[in-house]
């Protein structure tokens, strides 16, 4: 472990005027940054305003265009991740790079094996693991297989591995976005210990709620450039989402009073089965009237896209019915479903949203293509495609140079605006949406909201999943938690509590033990 | 006066359309890496002929005057090259919905021996040319159609791969029909008048017309092989299905979502492509030979493969790469009668064309051509259309 600290509150890292350039855009912009010795600083932004791009050079892997990057006093120039590791960075990326298959004790020992011979030491490797796990509070089981284990768990192997490569300076890329309320506190606790015993740590986010529970200095990027620092103390939820965004944001989703008409969609004891064949949806019960929102919150994986997918009819019930419109649609297709009026905004963008190598036009006829406004007689009509295109990326605000645009040349942002645009226009009756906002900027989700509840205030009954509790607190009329497949509860949104909703998903109950 | 305007309209909307197509056919940029592959082909292979002693002018000029030297010779090579346009289109279909059909050897086959059963039918020759000709097309496009059918079937009820299912069922109908043709006890489709194994000869009846008498005969078959790649390209760029097809290809998770119903547009996809070399076969036997011989087709599904990939799947531009494909071939004689440099030679250079192209980096180093679009050949895109 590199001893070099025997100033306690010195800078172990410092970032001076750096700034890179792809093709077209400018990620980082003269951007400079200093991490103190033991401190946790936190780096601010919406969706590609540079703060990843700005620590994958810090970590060595991209090389800034022009600007120095100091490790403790020492200027460095990383050829590689190698290399960065070498001086005690570590960094654990938004996606885990574990191996599934491997136990915990392999993975966090891969790439820097402790042999005996020509073989693994896994023994001693096994109680360095333990050691470490036992000075920061990070239980892991070292004989584990990775594939078992939840996305919490993962992620304190994610940290082990890196301590054991001596790690003193920790880049965490958006750790808590995959976390539950609940694991996100024991996170906070194992940050808390790490910096307690002199390890430097640097938190990308965009939840500013988070920034203010556990920074101590803050630092926001827009559009690649730092537009603010701050000390948690002096910053509010407010400044900070105006200095990211650039402008005054409105926090409160503006909504009237829900004026909810009859049941729309009902689900009644539906089962289904995840890919795997497990059974994720366990005879679940829902019901969403005309004119209100009812927001599915819950930890991932309880059966969120598996009752998305069912109700939506691009999985096969096992169990149950769903009736929509007075109609049992169980067994449909998702076409069927659809022509009655039944918009899908689905979970995965580029999965099931988009296609990527297509236009903007093509993609915003995707599921009505066939319509007769946009082909007769089998050949397509490109015009009128085209013209409705142009309407809807002007009614809703897609910035691109054109509808002829490939969408995959679009950020995630504008993307999932044209899925809303095609999914949002026409004569609905019930819309389905899953995470709408994941992963979009304050300004987009302002935009989407607003466009969900216009569409809840003309009588649509509308199904809300996410993984946001935010999100479905502002949102929701009703709010129900998913827990292993069917509803724990269901409360008012005007009577919930983050606490109380956060129980529920941890532990399917109110109240009584967790 | 309306009536004039109207057929004014009328042409000028149709002037439009070929001006699209051409401008379609004529986009080439993404052929640039096909064309740089064929010369960096002929070179290394003009190496080849100099290390084995001989001029490497004096051989690709021999080659160059039986591929083009005259009036029989260019008919020769078009007429060569005739049912590679129908091969290679069975390969570009089904790779626009994400398939890779390698199994138009077998669909050349199941067609041909179609179309040569139906062709000696004794009530043929009772027929006129203008019911027997069609028939015979037809017969021979829906066996082909039937054999890609069977591996998109499998595909979409049991998950089997069609790389896999087509190999298996190329060898199902190879040694198939090598039995009823052979067979003696029992005769299944044997001419067992001729002294080697071949069918029946179809009804003069079912004979498509000659176009020029050359070395192989050039047929009315091209008319038809040519006005199906531009109704591919139309079918695949202007049509409701031919988007169904090509959102399958690219997305089928997004398709499925979208209400298209993948599994129809796969088994569709597959049976058309089958079509295409179905129809291949048939108008060689309707055309050419007369009969079926299970060695007529030998290699030419597998070229189709090459020429499809040079063309980079577009179907107008499949053209020039089976005329290319075809006279090379239908040259090489010449090459080795005049300059005594092996036919081989020719199969070789044909080889590197299709390994250049497939490992495009080298091109695109040597000649600085930037990465435009997703080659089809590249391991990684074709994991991910199917």
């Amino acid at each position: 472990m590199a001893q070099a600290s025997g100033n306690a509150a010195g800078p172990v890292l410092e970032i001076e005027g750096i700034t890179k350039a792809f093709p077209g855009v400018v990620a980082n912009d003269n951007v400079s940054l200093t991490l103190n010795q033991g401190e946790i600083h936190c780096l601010l932004g919406e969706n590609g305003a540079g703060k990843s791009t700005l620590m994958n050079m810090v970590f060595g892997l991209y090389r800034p265009d022009r600007g120095t990057i100091r490790v403790r006093g020492e200027q460095v120039s990383f050829q590689d991740s190698g290399e960065a590791i070498a001086r005690g960075i570590g960094m654990v990326h938004q996606h885990f790079q574990l191996i599934p298959v491997f136990t915990v004790a392999e993975n966090i020992i891969l790439g820097n094996e402790i042999t005996k011979g020509a073989f693994l030491d896994l023994d001693t490797a096994r109680r360095q693991i333990d050691a470490l796990a036992e000075r920061y509070g990070l239980a892991v089981d070292p004989d584990a297989t990775v594939g078992d284990l939840s996305v919490g768990e993962q992620q304190r192997v994610e940290l082990v591995k890196a301590l054991f490569r001596d790690a003193d300076i920790l880049i965490l890329d958006e750790p808590t976005a995959v976390l539950t309320p609940g694991e996100v506190d024991d996170f906070f606790e194992v940050v808390d210990s790490l910096t307690g015993q002199g390890k430097s740590i640097i938190f990308i986010t965009h939840k500013l709620r988070e920034v203010l529970a556990v920074a101590d200095r803050i630092t926001v990027l827009r559009a690649g450039q730092v537009v603010g620092t701050a000390t948690a103390d002096g910053a509010t939820q407010q400044s900070l989402a105006n200095l990211m965004v650039g402008r005054d944001v409105v926090f409160r989703v503006d909504k009237a009073e829900a004026d909810p008409g009859p049941a729309v969609i009902r689900v009644q004891g539906l089962r289904s089965l995840d890919d795997r064949g497990v059974e994720t949806v366990t005879g679940l019960d829902v019901e969403v009237r005309a004119g209100e929102i009812f927001g599915i919150a819950g930890v991932e994986g309880n059966g969120q896209r598996e009752l998305v997918e069912t109700v939506c009819g691009m999985r096969p019930a096992t169990g149950g019915r769903v009736e929509m419109l007075g109609q049992e649609t169980t067994g449909w297709g998702p076409r069927q479903i659809n022509e009655l009026g039944v918009a899908h905004v689905p979970e995965n963008r580029s999965k099931h949203g988009v296609v990527a190598q297509y236009t903007i036009a093509d993609n915003l006829v995707l599921n009505r293509y066939h319509h007769r406004k946009f082909s007769q007689r089998g050949v397509r009509n490109t015009a009128a495609i085209n013209a409705e295109a142009r309407e809807l990326v002007e009614q809703f605000d897609v910035r691109t140079p054109g509808v002829d645009a490939v969408i995959d040349t679009l950020s995630g942002g504008n993307q999932q605006k044209v899925i809303v645009a095609r999914e949002l226009t026409g004569d609905l009756k019930a819309l389905v949406v899953a995470q709408p906002t994941r992963g979009l900027d304050v300004g987009s989700i302002e935009f989407i909201h607003r466009k969900i509840i216009e569409l809840r205030d003309r009588g649509v009954a509308v199904l809300l999943v996410s993984a946001e509790l935010d999100e479905i607190l502002s949102l929701s009329d009703r709010i129900g938690v998913l827990y292993r497949g069917r509803l724990a509860g269901t409360v008012e949104a005007a009577d919930a509590t983050r606490e109380e909703l956060g129980l529920l998903m941890a532990t399917g109950a109110t109240g009584g033990k967790s | 006066m309306n009536g004039a305007k109207n057929a004014n309209a009328g042409i000028s909307r149709a002037a439009s359309q070929v001006h699209r197509l051409l401008t379609e056919a004529w986009r080439l940029q993404p052929l640039y890496v096909s064309l740089y592959a064929i010369l960096l082909s002929f070179v290394v292979g003009g190496v080849l002929i100099s290390i084995i002693g001989v001029n490497p002018f004096t051989a690709y000029w021999a080659l160059l005057r039986g591929m083009v030297g005259g009036g029989d010779e260019i008919a020769g090579s078009v007429a060569r090259s005739v049912p590679f346009i129908g091969s290679a289109l069975a390969l570009a279909f089904a790779f626009r919905a994400g398939l890779f059909n390698i199994g138009a050897e077998g669909q050349l086959l199941a067609g041909g021996i179609t179309a040569a059963y139906v062709g000696a039918l004794s009530w043929m020759s009772d027929l006129p040319g203008i019911v027997a000709i069609p028939l015979i097309l037809v017969a021979g496009t829906m066996g082909g159609a039937i054999w890609g059918g069977i591996p998109g079937v499998l595909r979409t009820k049991t998950g089997a791969h069609e790389v896999i299912s087509t190999i298996m069922l190329n060898s199902l109908v190879l040694f198939g029909v090598r039995w009823m043709v052979n067979s003696r006890d029992p005769v299944v489709l044997r001419d067992t008048e001729s002294t080697v194994p071949r069918t029946d000869p179809i009804s003069d009846t079912a004979v498509l017309p000659e176009l020029v008498d050359s070395q192989p005969t050039l047929h009315v078959g091209l008319f038809a092989l040519l006005g199906v790649c531009f109704l591919v390209a139309f079918v695949l760029n202007r049509t409701t299905f031919g988007f169904e097809v090509g959102t399958v290809g690219l997305n089928p998770h997004a398709s499925h979502y979208a209400g298209i119903n993948v599994n129809r547009v796969i088994v569709a996809s597959m049976a058309a492509s089958g079509a295409f070399a179905g129809l291949a076969a048939a108008s060689e036997i309707s055309g050419t030979n007369g009969f079926f011989q299970p060695g007529t087709f030998f290699l030419m599904g597998f070229d189709g493969i090459a020429i499809a990939l040079l063309a980079r799947t577009n179907p107008v531009a499949i053209i020039a790469a089976a005329l290319l494909w075809g006279s090379m071939l239908s040259g090489a004689p010449l090459m080795q009668q005049e300059a005594d440099v092996s036919i081989d030679v020719v199969r070789i250079i044909q080889a590197m064309v299709l390994l250049f192209v497939a490992a495009d980096a080298i091109v695109r180093y040597l000649f600085r051509v930037r990465e435009l679009d997703q080659s089809p050949f590249k391991a990684t895109s074709i994991e991910g259309a199917v």
